[in-house]
């Protein structure tokens, strides 16, 4: 690393900075209920559950900080969170 | 074009001598709030604004000071050649922005016109103003006369962009004294000026397509490197004004000095020092004292900061007594600034030279001839028999204490 | 669309990423950030690091509005302007407390910057102090619940009242438990040529105590209570208000929050609820929402 005059930062250089270790409750996607409304993806204050081309969403557990927000307002409880095992 | 230097010359006041240096310097946003006595330089670019003979300019007319340096922030990371002027109690409004324009590394250029501090409220000159913002990383250079600190304008602006160094600058200039008085002076022309500064193309700017982060928090692992990496665009600033000074003199033939300036110091004994316009009555006392055979000569800094530790030192290494005159004082120290400056700069070295610090001009009390002469003939007795007072108020009223 | 990169410091469930997140969803690419010293600041930057994928920048605590109208300066003077948006994205301290001189200076001035307050109540980066937006009754680090105190003895200020006032085409309230209304917002207001300013309600977890879980949840009890009116303003005068069709005792809204516990468990404190109420009463009838 070496300092520019000014100290510029390139952008979305965080994601060197994994947030998942934060985590204590997990979400488990019940991919048989979701009804691809994408809420829990637009609320996700980590930008770690992606909607896929087909609707669906995945978790990046590289960074979810185990929130619950997106457990919490999913209308059909598609998402459970579960204590994660260490 | 006649080469009579006279014959270019018109009488204006110092303020419109800013003003119009400004303008020759093609500023791209101006934010300044008005205060005294640096209203004629911000009313004067207006009116330039207003009889569109700045392009490619926006005038902020601000609500505050803190304000007005806090939008040349932006301004000036969005890649705008920026300008502002306060004075005194603005300068003060402003101090957290000028630290963090400067950690920011951007270059705008600011004219101080110098003036006390409240309380007591005063609006006459001194250097106490600009003296407090000393540490910030702000290039300060001081100016005598009305063409220098026109000339100055566009030799701050070419130093602070230089790539290498980075950093902003004041440009100061006693209040009324300068700011207020009418003098024949060169105003900038516009092609030369434009052949010496070039336009501003800073490296990273605010861009959609290149969107870099500034401003971003620095913990203990890196805080020391920026503080470093400052101090060494000031090191290399030290030689960029040198360099900037020749090619000013090279394109507009005239010459003020480099770093610092000398009058018949040659020979000199005793060595006076200043910054600012006092340096011209300094002159007229020293050529008076000459002709009694007092062998006495003047040390005058330019730039205050980079302070020119090397030349001072070498400028004071043959006389027998130095004597520093400061518009200001550290309250708790008893001290001028340069005169702790020069102290400082001859430690450590083979100059065992006296060191004497007279504090003067205090809230714009007026610095005679007869006080000058009056502090030549007490270094002239600390020459021959050693100093006992190391620093000392001048013109104190004892009737009113 | 350029949200934040995930890497982030935010707590979990921070109010304040998702209050961005929906700025620069609706906002789209072509924007320039200006953020306040704060939480959202020391969360998205530490040096070497960002989570910005706009043009992003941080000066000083109260400079916000001023550094974002050196901006909008800057690119209409080098004829960079364009389609370029200048947000400011800034807390309820850095807006409504120490920030607002250089904020009412920009509104007058007229620049074309859109700034948006993400008012969680209280100073949170230096520990859950009390600011001008801390309401009524919260106990905060500065206005604690006491032999003597019920917490804060002040209402929130009227900073949208404020706003309106300098004459701004569009001021308008939004919370972030209700994004499209949000994202809605920062589009027309980004689109209106001039000062426009959104206040968004924005619950945080950790200065309001309640489980991260339920940040939505707690910002949607805010609205439904009439504690947060979700209006817009044009030229000052009020030109859309959202309804509440069910509207709950605020009791619903306080006892979620631990900075409330103390009106329901301490003697007095029913009268102090009811107090609370009246404001939501006032809210009502003042804007409207029923």
């Amino acid at each position: 690393m070496k300092i520019a005059i000014g100290g510029m930062v390139e952008p979305g250089s965080t994601r060197v900075n994994k947030t998942g270790g934060w985590r204590i409750y997990r979400p488990l996607y019940h991919k048989d209920m979701c009804i691809k409304c994408g809420i829990c993806s637009l609320l996700c204050p980590d930008s770690s559950v992606k909607a896929q081309e087909d609707g669906y969403v995945i978790f990046d557990y590289d960074y979810c900080k185990g929130c619950g927000i997106c457990a919490y307002e999913c209308p059909k409880d598609a998402i459970e969170m579960v204590l994660e095992e260490k | 074009m006649t080469d009579n230097p006279m014959e270019k010359m018109s009488v204006v006041e110092g303020s419109y001598a800013t003003a119009h240096a400004v303008k020759v310097c093609r500023p791209n946003v101006i934010s300044a709030y008005p205060i005294t006595p640096q209203t004629h330089i911000v009313e004067d670019l207006s009116q330039f604004i207003a009889d569109g003979e700045i392009d490619n300019c926006e005038f902020i007319t601000i609500e505050s000071e803190f304000s007005a340096l806090s939008a040349l922030v932006g301004a000036s990371a969005a890649g705008a050649r920026t300008y502002s002027s306060t004075s005194s109690q603005g300068l003060e409004l402003m101090h957290e922005v000028v630290f963090n324009v400067s950690g920011m590394r951007l270059p705008t250029v600011m004219t101080v016109v110098n003036r006390a501090v409240s309380a007591p409220i005063s609006i006459w000159n001194d250097h106490q103003d600009s003296i407090s913002e000393r540490d910030t990383g702000w290039i300060q250079l001081y100016a005598e006369n009305s063409q220098e600190i026109s000339d100055l304008t566009p030799l701050a602006y070419k130093v602070a962009e230089d790539k290498d160094v980075m950093l902003p600058a004041m440009v100061c200039m006693d209040g009324f004294i300068l700011s207020h008085v009418f003098e024949p002076v060169v105003l900038l022309e516009q092609d030369l000026t434009d052949e010496y500064l070039p336009p501003y193309r800073p490296e990273h700017i605010l861009d959609t397509k290149n969107p870099k982060t500034f401003g971003s928090f620095a913990d203990p692992s890196v805080y020391t490197e920026f503080r470093y990496m400052q101090q060494k665009g000031m090191d290399i600033a030290l030689k960029k004004i040198e360099k900037a000074v020749d090619e000013f003199t090279r394109i507009f033939g005239r010459d003020h000095g480099g770093l610092i300036d000398t009058y018949r110091a040659d020979d000199a004994e005793i060595l006076l020092m200043a910054m600012g316009s006092v340096v011209g009555t300094i002159k007229d006392v020293i050529d008076e004292a000459r002709i009694d055979g007092i062998k006495v000569g003047l040390l005058k800094i330019r730039s205050f900061r980079p302070f020119p530790v090397e030349a001072v030192r070498k400028t004071l290494a043959d006389a027998a007594v130095i004597v520093v005159l400061d518009k200001n004082i550290s309250l708790g120290l008893n001290e001028g600034s340069l005169c702790t400056e020069v102290k400082s700069c001859l430690y450590n070295t083979d100059i065992n030279t006296p060191v004497m610090g007279f504090m003067l001009g205090h809230g714009g009390r007026d610095i005679s001839k007869g006080t000058i002469h009056m502090i030549i003939d007490k270094s002239q007795k600390v020459a021959r028999s050693g100093i006992k007072v190391e620093n000392e108020f001048v013109d104190v009223r004892g009737d009113l204490i | 669309m350029s949200r934040l990169a995930p890497g982030h410091r935010g707590c979990p469930g921070c109010c304040d990423a998702m209050a961005a997140n929906f700025v620069l969803e609706a906002a789209g690419d072509d924007v320039i950030v200006v953020s306040p010293t704060g939480c959202l600041e020391v969360m998205t930057t530490p040096y070497p690091e960002s989570a910005w994928e706009v043009p992003w920048i941080h000066s000083l605590f109260e400079n916000t509005a001023s550094v974002a109208a050196g901006i909008e300066s800057a690119l209409k003077a080098l004829g960079r302007k364009g389609n370029t948006k200048i947000i400011g994205l800034a807390g309820d301290g850095a807006t409504m407390d120490i920030g607002t001189l250089g904020l009412s200076g920009a509104f007058e001035r007229g620049h074309d910057i859109t700034y948006v307050c993400i008012d969680n109540e209280a100073y949170m980066n230096t520990g859950v102090q009390r600011s001008g937006g801390t309401p009524y009754g919260a106990s905060t680090t500065t206005s604690p619940t006491g032999k003597k105190s019920f917490g804060n003895r002040t209402q929130k200020k009227n900073m949208p009242a404020i706003m309106a006032a300098h004459g701004a085409p569009y001021v308008t309230t939004t919370s972030i438990s209700y994004p499209k209304d949000m994202m809605r917002k920062v589009k027309k207001a980004v689109d209106i040529e001039g000062p426009c300013y959104i206040h968004a309600h924005a619950p945080c977890s950790t200065g309001w105590r309640f489980e991260s879980a339920r940040t939505v949840e707690i910002g949607k009890l805010a609205v439904e209570t009439a504690l947060w009116p979700l209006y817009e303003m044009e030229y000052s005068e009020i030109t859309g208000v959202k309804k509440i069709k069910n509207k709950k005792p605020v009791e619903e809204y306080l006892k979620a929050q631990g900075r409330f516990k103390h009106l329901f468990t301490r003697e007095g404190g029913e009268k102090e609820i009811a107090k609370i109420q009246e404001i939501a009463d006032w809210n009502v009838k003042h804007y409207g929402l029923e």
